[in-house]
């Protein structure tokens, strides 16, 4: 079942929390609403649900507007924040409570909910409460909750965000594989832009209540439409300069625009990832900085080292190989050339 | 009314460390004078209710209550006016409560106040107000009494001024409980599919059900005794209007200290049932609402 | 809470239409013709109900036992709740169950015990009664039995407040050279004021309202023992509604005064506590 989000505008008070946002989920996907706190991702998530009502704009699910539909109405499973596990119940009617509601046959209800605590891999849990579980356990009930009532999308809001580092790890690995088994329609928010590469196939970057960019993981990263995408997705060097005929400047340092062939000279603001830099012992002539080298920490799967420019005050994270940074045999205290392979150039729309 | 939710953990491990810095001299002076003080006014009266009421006897005892006709149906009319009112503010417990911390709207913290505003009116006065509305020269007087019906001087004003003098119980029991839980059950029940009456008696009920039950035996025990508003709008008819606390005050004005003491005694075992049942509720919500506090916060740990 | 729960849960119409109903039936339009019954009087018949020589002393006498069993409250009460709290003894549970009972026992009950242990052949009176202790039918009287029903709002006002005292803070006043009197008057007194205003201003409403138990012990005797309600029954009973009506204004007026003092002591006392 695809969905479909047109323009929808919600306002709570003077606040607006989503401007004119247009989403597409396309049938079978995982998508993964991406951004900060307040840009309203989660409100996006739960007007899709129904938990919300959107001032303007219209839901579709396949070719049906559901927009006047309530929660109820629309058969959508939705993974809360905390769970919001029924205390009071354990683990088996928690599961059965949707197919309870619905009067579904007693012998029904026992399969599937012994089907679904298999996919969740709790089997044996059925009598515990939802005090009695970790974590991860009561994520994995919220999770066998959801799908009992066989909705036609699967809504997650920051599924991963209540627990410790390595479940998370686990429970996301775990989530992509029940995705590929179960392929239903499912939309999960998250600000950590790892969860939402490795997870998804398809990501929103959200920022102040518009969608800033969206497309496959591959695609957001290695193109980013702007500046907020390329900072949000982190760990970036950025330098400010200026652009003019088709060349643009940081410093001592020169590298193609073709964006900007004009004349005239423009501010601009330039990024690079840190494995997109390459130190050399020696100059590339305009292409590279001169930098001295002040830390460097090689534990772990890539060398990190932390530079400074000589000509003018920027600081420098260059990511290489622990092969290469052998190679080179750089300690502090060096002074080392800097060279982007890759570089993004954003000139500000130009406002009067 | 002001409950004792709260015993600390420094209480139930016993020991304070502050507590041996107190000279053994004033910590015997404090105990003593604080189990006299509660010895001389609540438990000597307590026993002297029952000293008085089996002073003549057991068999005498029971004929008091049963044997005289009066008594036993102030008994009656208490049995059946006090659950009545206690099931209108049950009603209107879970009514506010839910509207109160479920939902926004303008004047909602002026609702709450509102809501207890019937504990600081004195009794006499809220029995005043319904004989200025039903009673013969009431604002509805003639019209009821054109239709025949009788509120004033019989069980239905009985019954009003129970409900009135008893209405914040239950409410401001269920108000706090329901604002800790929150909403997100009822909301995930909602979204799995259950209409309003799902919700209600598989997730909210279930989860209120020990506080509603605190508010309910409050409720009950300030119904069966209370006195100051049902006096004004009872008349005193001896063996129609006269509930337990009435007629515990019509046969003290008769010198019948033992009859009045076997009523009054009834109405103590009434009030210490509640005591009890208050203590194992107390612990009761304590423990859950910890637990509350713990399904909701804690991040998990490794699965 | 999200503004629009209401178009998500159910029930905000109804639940929110019958709690405005019910309370408009119960309590507000009894209310509004409380006070419509006392305009129908001139400013003249008004002053001439409420201020007889009768009704001033009936007010001054119930002011005057709420305050003293108030302020007996919140001193027995500060005792027990300190006692409670910080020391060990046996049976203390059931004391502290116990400290309820005045919420819970009928005042009907109250009174009439309280009557029958304080006259000379009573329990209590025929060690009292000799020494001049008169504790039936007297303002004594009135006082005992206002103290019983004050102190559990004292106590139970109190106890969580001493129970959060945090220890280091006594111990800081001690290294800091405090002795133990001074440690208690500077450090821990202070913390306890707005919980023992708070009591004494719910003991002093529920004082200043109290009918049931007061009737039975007080002898009702006029310009001496009577209070403010026992005037509005004698007028009921005369079918002066308006008179009544004019009496039941003042108390409300009082009562609801007491009411938005109590909150702001409330509202008050919780700055202390982030």
């Amino acid at each position: 079942m695809s969905i479909s989000v047109k323009n929808i505008t919600k306002r709570f008070g003077d606040f607006t929390a989503l401007d004119n946002v247009s989403v597409e989920v396309p049938t079978g996907s995982l998508l993964a609403l991406l951004g900060p706190s307040g840009s309203g991702k989660t409100t996006l998530l739960r007007i899709i649900a129904g938990l919300e009502i959107a001032d303007s704009g219209s839901v579709l699910c396949q070719d049906e507007d559901v927009t006047h539909h309530s929660a109820r109405q629309r058969n959508v499973g939705f993974v809360f924040q905390h769970y919001a596990l029924f205390r009071h119940m354990n683990v088996f009617e928690n599961v059965a409570f949707g197919m309870r509601v619905r009067k579904q046959p007693k012998k029904l209800i026992s399969e599937r909910v012994r089907e679904l605590l298999h996919l969740v891999r709790l089997e044996g849990l059925e009598r515990r409460y939802p005090a009695q579980l970790s974590g991860g356990q009561r994520q994995r009930i919220a999770l066998a909750r959801a799908l009992a009532i066989q909705p036609k999308v699967l809504l997650l809001d920051e599924p991963f965000g209540a627990l410790d580092a390595k479940v998370r790890q686990e429970l996301r690995n775990w989530l992509r594989r029940l995705h590929d088994e179960i392929h239903t329609t499912s939309v999960f928010v998250t600000h950590d832009q790892e969860e939402a590469f490795e997870v998804a196939d398809k990501v929103v970057v959200m920022n102040q209540g518009r969608v800033e960019q969206a497309g496959a993981p591959h695609e957001v990263f290695e193109r980013p439409a702007n500046p907020f995408v390329m900072d949000f997705l982190g760990n970036v060097n950025v330098f400010h300069g200026r652009v003019q005929n088709g060349r643009a400047l940081v410093g001592g340092l020169e590298v193609d625009c073709p964006e900007y062939p004009h004349q005239e000279s423009r501010p601009a603001t330039m990024y690079v990832r840190p494995h997109e830099l390459e130190i050399e012992h020696s100059p590339n002539g305009a292409a590279s900085l001169k930098a001295r080298v002040e830390r460097i920490n090689s534990a772990g799967s890539i060398a990190k080292v932390f530079l400074l420019a000589v000509e003018f005050p920027v600081g420098l994270n260059v990511e290489i190989s622990p092969e290469r940074y052998g190679e080179l045999g750089l300690k502090a205290g060096d002074t080392v050339y800097v060279s982007p392979r890759k570089v993004r150039v954003f000139v500000p729309e130009y406002v009067i | 009314m002001h409950n004792a939710k709260h015993t600390s953990a420094a209480q139930q491990f016993g020991m304070h460390r502050a507590t041996h810095r107190d000279p053994k001299l004033v910590q015997w002076g404090l105990t003593l004078a604080a189990l006299l003080t509660i010895s001389v006014l609540i438990v000597i009266p307590l026993v002297n209710v029952f000293y008085q009421a089996f002073a003549g006897g057991l068999p005498t005892y029971w004929e008091n209550l049963v044997r005289d006709s009066d008594t036993l149906n102030s008994i009656l009319l208490t049995l059946a006016v006090a659950p009545l009112a206690v099931v209108a503010n049950l009603v209107f417990g879970l009514a506010a409560a839910w509207a109160i911390t479920r939902f926004q709207f303008p004047g909602r913290s002026l609702l709450t106040a509102l809501i207890d505003l019937p504990f600081s009116v004195s009794p006499v006065v809220a029995g005043l107000m319904l004989m200025l509305l039903f009673g013969l020269q009431g604002y509805f007087g003639p019209w009821l009494q054109e239709h025949n019906w009788k509120i004033i001087f019989s069980t239905p004003g009985l019954i009003l001024a129970t409900c009135f003098v008893t209405l914040p119980f239950v409410a401001r029991e269920l108000i706090p409980v329901m604002e800790a839980i929150g909403p997100e059950e009822e909301i995930a029940a909602i979204s799995l599919g259950a209409d309003g009456w799902q919700m209600f008696w598989r997730v909210t009920l279930p989860n209120i059900k020990w506080g509603l039950l605190y508010g309910v035996i409050l409720c009950n025990a300030r119904a069966m005794g209370e006195f100051g508003a049902v006096y004004v709008v009872s008349g005193h008819i001896t063996g129609r209007t006269d509930t337990m606390p009435l007629r515990v005050e019509k046969l003290f004005q008769e010198y019948n200290n033992p009859g009045s003491f076997a009523v009054a005694s009834l109405l103590t075992l009434l009030a210490l049932v509640t005591l009890i049942v208050k203590v194992l509720l107390e612990r009761k919500t304590r423990l859950e609402l910890a637990e509350a506090a713990r399904v909701v916060h804690t991040p998990g740990e490794a699965s | 809470m999200s503004p629009s729960n209401r178009k998500v849960l159910p029930g905000f119409s109804l639940s929110l239409g019958y709690t405005l109903l019910y309370m408009s039936l119960l309590a507000l339009i009894p209310l509004a013709a409380c006070f419509t019954k006392a305009f129908s009087l001139s400013v003249d018949q008004f002053w001439a109900a409420v201020w007889t020589p009768r009704t001033v002393a009936a007010y001054q006498f119930t002011f005057t036992v709420s305050i003293v069993s108030s302020l007996a409250s919140i001193i027995l009460g500060f005792v027990i709740a300190w006692v409670l709290v910080r020391y060990d003894f046996p049976l203390k549970r059931i004391f502290d169950a116990l400290i309820d009972l005045p919420f819970a026992l009928p005042t009907a009950v109250a009174g009439l015990v309280y009557s029958g242990l304080y006259v000379e052949t009573g329990w209590l009176g025929q060690f009292l009664v000799p020494l001049g202790i008169y504790g039936a039918y007297s303002r004594f009287a009135v006082v005992l039995v206002l103290t019983f029903l004050g102190i559990p709002f004292v106590v139970r006002t109190l106890q969580p407040v001493l129970e959060s005292l945090e220890d280091d803070k006594e111990e800081a006043a001690y290294l800091l050279g405090a002795s133990r009197s001074q440690t208690f008057w500077r450090v821990i007194f202070p913390t306890l004021i707005p919980a023992l205003v708070t009591g004494f201003a719910l003991s002093l409403a529920r004082g200043l309202g109290e009918y049931g138990s007061v009737v039975f012990v007080s002898g009702n005797m006029p310009f001496k023992t009577e209070i403010a309600p026992v005037l509005i029954v004698a007028r009921l009973e005369e079918f002066a509604y308006a008179e009544a009506t004019a009496i039941a204004v003042v108390l409300l007026v009082i009562s609801f005064a007491m009411l938005v003092l109590i909150n702001l002591l409330e509202r008050w006392s919780k700055r202390y506590y982030a």
